[in-house]
């Protein structure tokens, strides 16, 4: 007996010092399980972490003294982040990731039919598989820290919640709430989780005491988890939440079959609004969470297993992970820390570009000058500023004193005071060479020689811009995109004479912005300008050919555009398009020409300038949703029309003429040097021009698509308009070769 | 607070000698209780007219006058004047209102200071009231914002607009606030997540409550609580105790439910001060001015701080803070300390932080830790857990009851901390 248990003590010894991933301690009758992934910042559901789990928790319920059980991350910002995405891609068939999704729902099932109650204690980010362990627990309690969130973000990569999520979650916060919490892949607050019947009970975070704060409060956390833990084997915590009088009469709805279908019918259209029915993650979410109402659990998990096995495999899926790990590259400074932080940045131009960056450039703490040359121009943009974060007041992710203490890193002025401790200056002035020259001169006579000069121009070469400066070493392009607070993406220019420590303090800067940022070559119109360019010269001739613009919306949006290629055209505002085109067709001469630009200019002079002016191709009208096309813009379409060819302009044709000409100029960028990889120009194109999400970027497109097949179409094009549908180099040579890829 | 025996004396040449002559206060009562049709300058001119009393001071030798309160009466903003005005004094002695939150009346303590040691008075009052038991209650900013549009509104019919838009959502009352403006979160919440920071547990709170209460309960019965002036009530009668003292037992105080955070806080009604109403005020003089009108000073009062943290995580822990900064001021140690009166808010977590070399290192920016305070030296006779707090009037409350120790004790310095939201704190000596 004696040696037999001594033997015990020593295979335990022996499994601790294998596991690396799981380990735990019994405290009184709790079993405190703590996870932590070696070498990462985040814990994720690997397979070596799976198998520590099981293992441990066989061990844990063969232990005849642990009563309950405490599952915590030692992690500081993270429970557990998700399935390892990795574990996922290594797959090469549906049925392999089906057989994860069945591991996963099979180990979930025992953890729920835990004959000791588990109480999940969450703090950080709680994503993904990692909500799906905490559902299948019996109990969850969560820090009311702004960096524990919770979620279900696989349908942003194509997936569902393959391991009993679709399944649970329904049961657990009812069935709107759960379509909501899949569908839309948002993070939710710890408040609003206990709101929605996530999580049982919450636990402030602490500040520093004896110990870090961060270190604290996971340790609180655990102390408060295992008092809970007690007290449900005790009988003092009820499992059972106390249901409102709302919650009951939902419930009591949700029990109509009838309800249900309704439910199902209104979601399902609403994806098909959304998302064209060119995602197929969303329309199997539903299924999977009807399979299981409908037909029973059984049912509902083996469906749930195979849709995540099927969805993996599809190209949609592939693209929007590929897009998700080029978003987190992008999200490194690849060019190391700079020598100076920007504690002091300046922005030239009060408009909605230069009240944008101001905006997304204070609340991290960096004093901002905010400088224009009038004050109603001044007032507008701080008023613009206020506005974004008042708006954020009243979601209450901030409270009124943030917004304030906030703004007070604002100031707002007319004249170049203040300039001698500026680290850096944004110029977002009017796109005029000339007046980009006084600006630069006139900054650099009042900044000090670290400063660094950057200019947010959408097309104006930036080598033709310091051109003016003592000091071109300092200046860098930063093209933001409007709504800057908006728009995820951030176009850093380089010269050939921008310095390497010039470049890193830009990147960091934008990281500050939570910018997704990719650094290019400079060159007429970059990466992103040159490659709407040409779409936006061919969106003009098939206007003259006679294609509606409601038509033409139609067409792109159904193609996966985010909004119709006209309403964005009237979006970028017609003078911009203009200008742009006019500077583009100088530096590329006649392959970059489609429609007559003379279309656009008379526009201009007519005041049609776009959303702005209220009237471009459609007529804006303040407070109405609906557009109306503006007769007096389709006069001028109608002078210049043009007839349509009819081997180019079925409906297909017509995308693919504009898709086609994006594309190939995406191509020639990187051909150029422009672009120095595929995944920066993936990145660009989606998060900057709207580029259709599921088909991962212009580069992924033409491995998905076929290089040959993408030549043919622009062969049959380049037989009617010329060289603007000539296929590059890059292109010709991946359609001649198949097993040339972007992407491996 | 010093009385000069047999240590080094703190006086500093070039400095005047400041002197406490006498303090006192009214008893501190539950809110709601038998002060309920009290206004708040009630309260403080009882505390003032006793004191006048207790010192047969003329009415008309005294020079000013400061009070501090938290939450004022509206129609008594200078609380202190409407005070003064209706004890008797006369209208030409100029009296002003401070607040500071939990340390208004420390405040008033050392504007007193300032305006003697600046030569600009003699012999001042300075004091502290709160009541709960009334409260300014607003009308909504929406009605306020009509109501004050309609007093401008000229016809009938602009006024019938206006009274139109009136929405139910508009009549909800606003309570003032017991939360910190700047983070939203009550000081009783605040105070939880302290303890929890300290790693203070609910047993040593419970402990520390019983300590408070048998204490206070010991020095009423032995009536060592002197400065207690005894308050004729309208159709009440007279009151003469403090009415929140409860000594229990530990079994009791174990059987309460937290009453911030629920279920797992550990701060419960004993652990915190109940709501209190109550006015005090001391009587401060230079010494040559004492001693020309044939006072025997009790104290002189040397040296103070005040400092301020972090409002949402440090908001209570100011006398840690300030603590070895008065201590340095003044050049003596904490062992040089014979009485120390803390107001009892959060002190556990500030005698853990004292204690603590991390918290020294981290955040306050010192080499080691303050140090361990003695613990039987320690308020007594009871503190703002078992006596109350009335916001304002502690402070005053705090010194008088170091300075009464001092002499019964026999001891020579003393050292008075508090913290207050917002996160300050202050020290005499």
């Amino acid at each position: 007996m004696f040696h037999q248990q001594f033997f015990m003590v020593g295979l335990l010894f022996v499994c601790r010092q294998i596991r690396s991933h799981v380990s735990y301690e019994v405290k009184d009758d709790v079993a405190v399980i703590r996870i932590n992934n070696p070498d990462s910042k985040v814990n994720t559901l690997s397979i070596p972490m799976q198998r520590e789990m099981a293992e441990v928790m066989n061990e844990v319920w063969a232990n005849g003294a642990v009563k309950s059980v405490v599952l915590i991350s030692s992690k500081p910002g993270c429970f557990i982040a998700g399935a390892d995405i990795n574990m996922i891609q290594a797959c090469r068939s549906a049925e392999e990731v089906t057989a994860l999704s069945q591991e996963g729902q099979k180990m979930f099932e025992k953890i729920e039919k835990s004959p000791i109650p588990i109480v999940a204690a969450i703090n950080g980010s709680c994503l993904g598989g990692g909500l799906e362990f905490a559902l299948a627990c019996q109990y969850r309690v969560a820090t009311k820290s702004r960096k524990t969130v919770l979620g279900t973000p696989e349908v942003m990569l194509g997936l569902l919640p393959g391991a009993g999520g679709t399944q649970r979650l329904p049961k657990m916060v009812g069935l709107p709430s759960a379509f909501d919490v899949m569908l839309t892949g948002r993070n939710i607050r710890a408040d609003k989780a206990k709101k929605m019947g996530l999580v049982h009970q919450l636990v402030d975070p602490l500040g520093p005491g004896l110990k870090d704060s961060d270190v604290r409060t996971v340790e609180y956390l655990e102390e408060v988890a295992v008092g809970f833990a007690k007290g449900i084997v005790n009988k003092s915590i009820p499992l059972t939440k106390r249901k409102g009088i709302m919650q009951k009469l939902q419930d009591y709805a949700m029990g109509i079959p009838f309800v249900r279908q309704q439910i199902y019918k209104t979601v399902t259209k609403r994806v098909m609004n959304q998302t064209k029915g060119l995602y197929p993650a969303p329309l199997k979410i539903i299924e999977c969470v009807k399979a299981g109402l409908e037909k029973g659990s059984e049912a509902g998990y083996l469906e749930e297993s195979q849709n995540f096995g099927k969805l993996a495999m599809t190209p949609e899926s592939k693209a929007l992970v590929g897009l998700y790990q080029g978003q987190v590259a992008c999200k490194k400074n690849r060019f190391g820390t700079p020598e100076r932080e920007v504690k002091n940045l300046a922005i030239l131009g009060a408009g909605l570009m230069g009240a944008g960056i101001a905006q997304v450039t204070v609340d991290k703490g960096v004093n901002v000058i905010l400088k224009d040359t009038a004050t109603e121009g001044l007032s507008r943009g701080q008023d613009q500023v206020y506005k974004g974060f008042n708006a954020k007041v009243k979601k209450k992710s901030i409270t009124s004193f943030e917004r304030d203490t906030t703004m007070s890193c604002l100031t707002g002025q007319l004249d170049y005071s203040g300039f001698e401790r500026v680290d850096m200056v944004i110029e977002a002035v009017f796109e005029d060479l000339s007046i980009k020259h006084k600006v630069l001169k006139e900054v650099e006579a009042v900044t000090p020689p670290h400063c660094i000069f950057a200019t947010n121009t959408s097309g104006l070469p930036i080598k033709d811009i310091a051109a003016a400066s003592k000091r071109p070493e300092n200046v860098i392009g930063m093209h933001y995109f409007s709504p800057v607070d908006k728009m995820q993406l951030l176009e850093i220019i380089t010269t050939d004479k921008t310095s390497k420590d010039t470049t890193a303090s830009a990147v960091a800067l934008g990281l500050k912005q939570g910018k997704i940022i990719i650094v290019v070559k400079d060159g007429p119109g970059f990466y992103t300008t040159r490659c709407l360019s040409p779409m936006l010269a061919e969106l003009l001739r098939l206007l003259q050919e006679g294609v509606e613009p409601k038509k033409l919306d139609l067409l792109t949006t159904s193609f996966g555009l985010p909004v119709g290629a006209v309403i964005l055209a009237d979006e970028v505002g017609i003078d911009v398009a203009a200008h742009v085109g006019k500077t583009m067709t100088k530096a590329f001469g006649s392959r970059l020409d489609g429609g007559n630009i003379e279309v656009v200019t008379t526009m201009v002079e007519k005041g049609f300038t776009g959303r702005k002016a209220g009237k471009g191709f459609y007529i804006y009208e303040k407070g109405s949703k609906s557009r109306n096309i503006n007769p007096a813009a389709e006069e001028i379409l109608k002078k210049f029309k043009l007839s349509a060819p009819p081997s180019v302009s079925s409906d297909s044709d017509v995308q693919y003429r504009l898709v086609s000409r994006f594309v190939n100029e995406a191509l020639l960028c990187l051909q150029e040097g422009i672009l120095s990889n595929p995944m920066e120009g993936d990145i660009g194109a989606v998060f900057g021009l709207g580029f259709p999400p599921f088909l991962g970027g212009p580069f992924r497109f033409v491995d998905a698509f076929g290089a040959d097949k993408l030549v043919q179409k622009m062969k049959k094009y380049e037989e009617v308009y010329g060289n603007q549908f000539t296929a590059c180099q890059l292109l010709q040579d991946h359609a001649k070769d198949s097993s040339k890829k972007f992407y491996k | 607070l010093v009385q000069t025996k047999s240590k080094k004396t703190l006086a500093k040449p070039g400095v005047k000698n400041i002197v406490l002559v006498e303090g006192v206060r009214t008893p501190f009562l539950l809110s709601g209780t038998i002060y309920n049709d009290f206004m708040a300058h009630d309260l403080a001119r009882a505390a003032l007219l006793g004191l006048l009393n207790k010192t047969s001071l003329p009415k008309d030798a005294v020079d000013y006058i400061v009070y501090g309160t938290v939450i004022q009466e509206v129609k008594t903003s200078n609380v202190a004047r409407e005070a003064a005005l209706g004890a008797g004094i006369s209208e030409k002695i100029p009296a002003h209102t401070v607040t500071m939150a939990c340390i208004s009346a420390n405040q008033a303590i050392t504007t007193a200071v300032g305006l003697i040691a600046a030569g600009q008075c003699d012999v001042v009052v300075a004091g502290g009231v709160e009541t709960m038991s009334d409260m300014p209650i607003r009308h909504s900013r929406k009605m306020r914002k009509t109501m004050l549009t309609l007093n401008k509104a000229k016809t009938l019919s602009q006024r019938l607009t206006l009274l139109s838009k009136i929405r139910l959502g508009y009549l909800t009352p606003e309570l003032p606030a017991l939360t910190e403006f700047s983070t939203n979160e009550t000081m009783g919440h605040s105070a939880d997540r302290l303890t929890a920071a300290f790693g203070v547990s609910r047993r040593e709170q419970d402990e520390f409550a019983f300590r408070s209460h048998s204490l206070a309960k010991k020095a009423q019965d032995a009536g060592l609580l002197s400065d207690v002036l005894s308050v004729n009530v309208p159709g009440k009668g007279i009151v003469s105790k403090d009415n929140g003292i409860r000594p229990s037992s530990m079994e009791q105080l174990e059987k309460l439910k937290p009453v911030f955070i629920k279920p797992h806080g550990t701060i419960t009604p004993a652990s915190s001060s109940f709501l209190t109403d109550g006015a005090s005020a001391v009587l401060l003089m230079s010494e040559e001015k004492a001693l020309a009108m044939g006072y025997k000073p009790k104290a002189y009062l040397r040296d103070f701080v005040f400092v301020s943290q972090d409002p949402k995580d440090q908001l209570l822990l100011g006398p840690s803070y300030a603590t070895p900064e008065v201590l340095e001021k003044s050049g003596i140690t904490l062992d040089d300390i014979d009485v120390f009166e803390f107001h009892e808010g959060q002190i556990l977590a500030n005698l853990k932080a004292m204690d603590s070399d991390w918290f020294a290192q981290t955040c306050m920016g010192r080499k080691s830790k303050v140090g361990v305070l003695p613990i039987e030296k320690l308020n007594l006779w009871g503190g703002s857990l078992s006596l109350g707090h009335p916001f304002g009037a502690t402070g005053a409350r705090l010194v008088t009851a170091a300075v009464n120790r001092l002499k019964k004790e026999g001891g020579q310095y003393a050292l008075v901390a508090a913290c207050a939201a917002g996160g300050q704190v202050v020290f005499d000596l």
